[in-house]
């Protein structure tokens, strides 16, 4: 506190610049690497199992490359390799900066998290690919994955909280009560729907112990609040961090960020039946999804204006700033599907919806559109000041990978949309004499050319991530270097005025 | 550090004095859109759990039931055909097709019934497929292509041993079983292409003719006509049902396939429904 005080003037920028010389950074600049690799390789499998759907000839008769394999390796990789190294790494990064301590547990704990999380990944994957699945989406890793994912989330939590603990900052700051919140209700989701028995001594595979109608809501519990709490509470964090630094800009509202925090995090954790309307599930609990996903859109939509209206008084940094622009759309389209969600949950809604192409164009608004430029955003951000250079190699490129992504995400999302819709009307006509007026496989037969258009959009969409992957290489290899004496460093000290 | 409220030059609002690595938060209250949009929805909320169930026991004001409301519709549903229903149980389907409410209906059903229980095998249209999968479009008929045929094919169905009035036949295996060398297969598969003016070895086609008349003629007639009581193919014409090349020819000689269709009304589909894809496939092309 005194040295603090005795270098107040000039403090900020360069106080903050030696003391980045303590924080770990090494892993961190791992996971920033490892994103961008599971990045590239999610997206790729999107695109062959989109291609699979419109030419099943590419399943190419091998149980390994069939769709109903590869498509949770595309999921998986997605959400947990991609979104997953995106917010253990920045969550890391974040906390040490905005608490003003090194991470506990130092340069190990990064590491071992890092690489313990990346043998995560190929377990998971390993087994997705041989067959061995829960067969509940998103929670596919069989027991013996599941117990290695929960050892490492604890020490996680500890590691995360502990740095939190030895904090300098009097307050926490908001990116930490998301990134929190994201860890422990994760560890509680992961534990409540993975609890199984294996089928015999040293098998492989096990069986749920909720069976039916339990197992179900339990799997949608934990199913919609993997999308809550680690696609939309974890990626929050990262938005109230990148996008105020990227703008130069305070954040909007505190009061806003307190109630849309705690609304979110109360409202959420209920919504999970949603996923069940006309099932066996009773209607009182469907009814429940039902009016708290309702009721979750202005807290969704919290985020959404915080970070948004953090940008009055830098929107002309849009035009100059193409990381900037990641960010910002991502915050677009995190409102976009915010509402379609709420929406999709009503039951007449979802009568239409549910089952459909529609579902899966939402969850990819989602995952594309806020997940996927979010992350976009906080690297193009980081990569420069992990590995002390004055910018991105090229900004042009970066202008190439948004335009690339954002017109395949609007490619993939408006396919889906008419290929639902239509889908669910189809499913549901009936000829005046009363009889259904298609049979499935003329609703297949009439979604071809939209399947055909959904690659096409991923397939921009990849790209994208190439000219990304390709930039990020290109700056740490050849970017101009930030001079490395610590005493005048204006370069990141924006914080200083 | 100490709490330092600064005013924001750009909006005039205060920050709440905090500051992590140079991020600083302004003290801007809520939105009031934003917070009477949030009302409004908890406000439908609280009307919605009245009028639904949305506790166990309580089953709201209006007394909806999600399960009770489609057993509802099917029963209005059936109820409302049940007439017609009834009508095309008793009929033949000679009559069906002479009376045009009950045709209408009967085609406009078995289309469906079709598309959901036959197009996986016949095809989205009957157009069939090659690897022995009939066209039900067109006039070549294994079975027989009249009302009856096609009724009787439906419900007793072929080779599935469901039905003690199934369509059966077997044809043997020449090779497989050693009834006839490889020589006399290529023989009797000249032969066989002569018929449609193929055969590219003369003699060997001759050779495979009294083979022919000794080991096939039985079922597939004595000029490869066919013959529709054991469903033996017609040899003479461009309707393949494994394929009419030489090789598929040898191949189905040397090691016959055939065919299996469940018997559609053991059980399976009710008798009104059995006859309206009867009235169906026969509109579909080649009816007799």
């Amino acid at each position: 506190m005194a040295a603090a005080t005795a270098t107040a003037a000039l403090a900020p920028g360069q106080a903050s610049r030696a003391r980045e010389a303590t924080y770990v950074e090494a892993p961190i600049r791992a996971f920033a690497i490892a994103t961008a690799f599971w990045g590239v390789v999610g997206f790729l499998m999107g695109v062959l199992i989109a291609t699979q759907l419109a030419f099943p000839l590419l399943n190419l008769d091998l149980e390994w490359t069939t769709f109903g394999r590869l498509r949770p390796v595309h999921t998986s990789a997605v959400i947990f390799a991609f979104g997953g190294n995106a917010l253990l790494g920045t969550s890391l990064f974040v906390v040490q900066r905005t608490c003003r301590a090194r991470l506990f547990g130092g340069e190990d704990a990064g590491w071992f998290l890092f690489w313990g999380y990346q043998f995560f990944i190929v377990m998971a994957a390993l087994g997705y690919v041989l067959g061995i699945t829960q067969g509940k989406e998103y929670a596919e890793p069989e027991w013996y994955v599941d117990l290695w994912l929960t050892v490492l989330w604890v020490i996680y939590l500890v590691v995360f909280g502990g740095t939190i603990v030895k904090r300098e900052e009097p307050h926490i700051y908001v990116a930490n009560w998301f990134y929190l919140a994201f860890i422990i209700t994760i560890a509680m989701l992961h534990i409540g729907n993975n609890i199984s028995i294996p089928a015999s001594l040293g098998s492989a595979i096990s069986y749920s112990a909720p069976a039916g109608v339990q197992g179900a809501m339990i799997q949608w519990w934990y199913g919609h609040n993997a999308v809550g709490f680690f696609l939309t509470a974890g990626f929050l964090a990262m938005m109230y961090y990148f996008i105020p630094k990227q703008a130069e800009r305070p954040v909007y509202s505190y009061r806003l960020s307190i109630v849309h925090f705690w609304t979110l995090i109360f409202l959420y954790i209920w919504a999970g039946p949603h996923h069940l309307h006309y099932t066996a599930l009773p209607d009182w609990a469907q009814v429940l999804g039902m009016v708290f996903s309702v009721m979750l859109w202005m807290p969704s939509w919290g985020g959404m204006i915080n970070g948004l209206m953090t940008l009055s008084g830098a929107w002309d940094k849009l035009r100059t700033n193409a990381s900037l622009r990641f960010s910002v759309t991502a915050v677009g389209f995190y409102g976009m599907s915010t509402f379609e969600g709420p929406v999709m949950s009503i039951r007449a809604v979802n009568g239409l919806s549910h089952y459909t192409d529609w579902t899966i164009g939402h969850v990819h608004s989602g995952a594309m559109g806020w997940v996927g430029f979010i992350t976009f955003g906080a690297l193009y951000y980081l990569f420069p000041v992990l590995w002390r250079k004055k910018g991105m190699w090229s900004e042009k490129l970066i202008a190439w990978h948004f335009w690339l992504a954002t017109l395949g995400i609007v490619f993939y999302i408006t396919a889906m949309w008419v290929s639902g819709i239509m889908q669910g009307l189809m499913w549901r006509a009936y000829d005046e004499l009363g009889f259904l007026q298609y049979s499935f496989v003329e609703t297949v037969e009439a979604m071809h050319p939209y399947y055909v258009i959904r690659a096409l959009g991923g397939v921009l969409y990849l790209t994208g991530a190439l000219l990304m992957a390709f930039n990020l290489w290109k700056t740490v290899t050849s970017s101009e270097a930030l001079e490395p004496e610590p005493a005048a460093a204006p370069a990141i000290a924006v914080a200083a005025e | 550090m100490p709490t330092k409220i600064e005013k924001d030059s750009l909006t005039g609002r205060d920050t709440t004095g905090h500051e992590w690595d140079g991020l600083k938060e302004l003290n801007t209250p809520l939105p009031k859109w934003w917070l009477w949009t949030f009302y409004a929805c908890i406000a439908f909320s609280a009307v919605w759990v009245v009028i639904y169930p949305s506790i166990p026991g309580w089953r709201g004001t209006s007394g909806w039931i999600a399960r009770e409301a489609v057993v509802a519709e099917v029963a209005e549903a059936n109820a409302r055909n049940a007439p017609m229903m009834a009508r095309l149980r008793e009929a033949t389907p000679a009559q069906i097709a002479a009376d045009p409410e009950m045709r209408a209906f009967a085609t406009a059903g078995g289309r469906v019934a079709f598309a959901n229980n036959c197009a996986g095998c016949h095809g989205a249209g009957g157009q069939g497929a090659v690897g022995g999968f009939p066209s039900l479009a067109d006039d070549d008929w294994l079975w027989g292509g009249t009302l009856e045929a096609i009724q009787h094919t439906i419900r007793h169905g072929i080779r599935s041993n469901e039905s003690d009035d199934q369509r059966q036949s077997q044809m043997p295996r020449f090779g497989a079983d050693g009834l006839l060398t490889a020589a006399q297969i290529n023989d009797v598969a000249e032969h066989v292409l002569s018929f449609t003016g193929r055969a590219t070895d003369q003699a060997a086609a001759g050779r495979g003719a009294p083979l022919y008349a000794e080991q096939c003629a039985s079922c597939h007639g004595d000029r490869g006509e066919g013959n529709r009581e054991f469903g033996a193919p017609r040899l003479t014409d461009q309707v393949w049902l494994y394929g009419g090349s030489k090789r598929d020819i040898v191949a189905m000689i040397g090691n016959a396939r055939a065919g299996v269709m469940p018997a559609w009304g053991q059980g399976r589909l009710d008798p009104a429904i059995v006859n309206m894809l009867t009235v169906y496939v026969h509109s579909l092309g080649g009816g007799e």
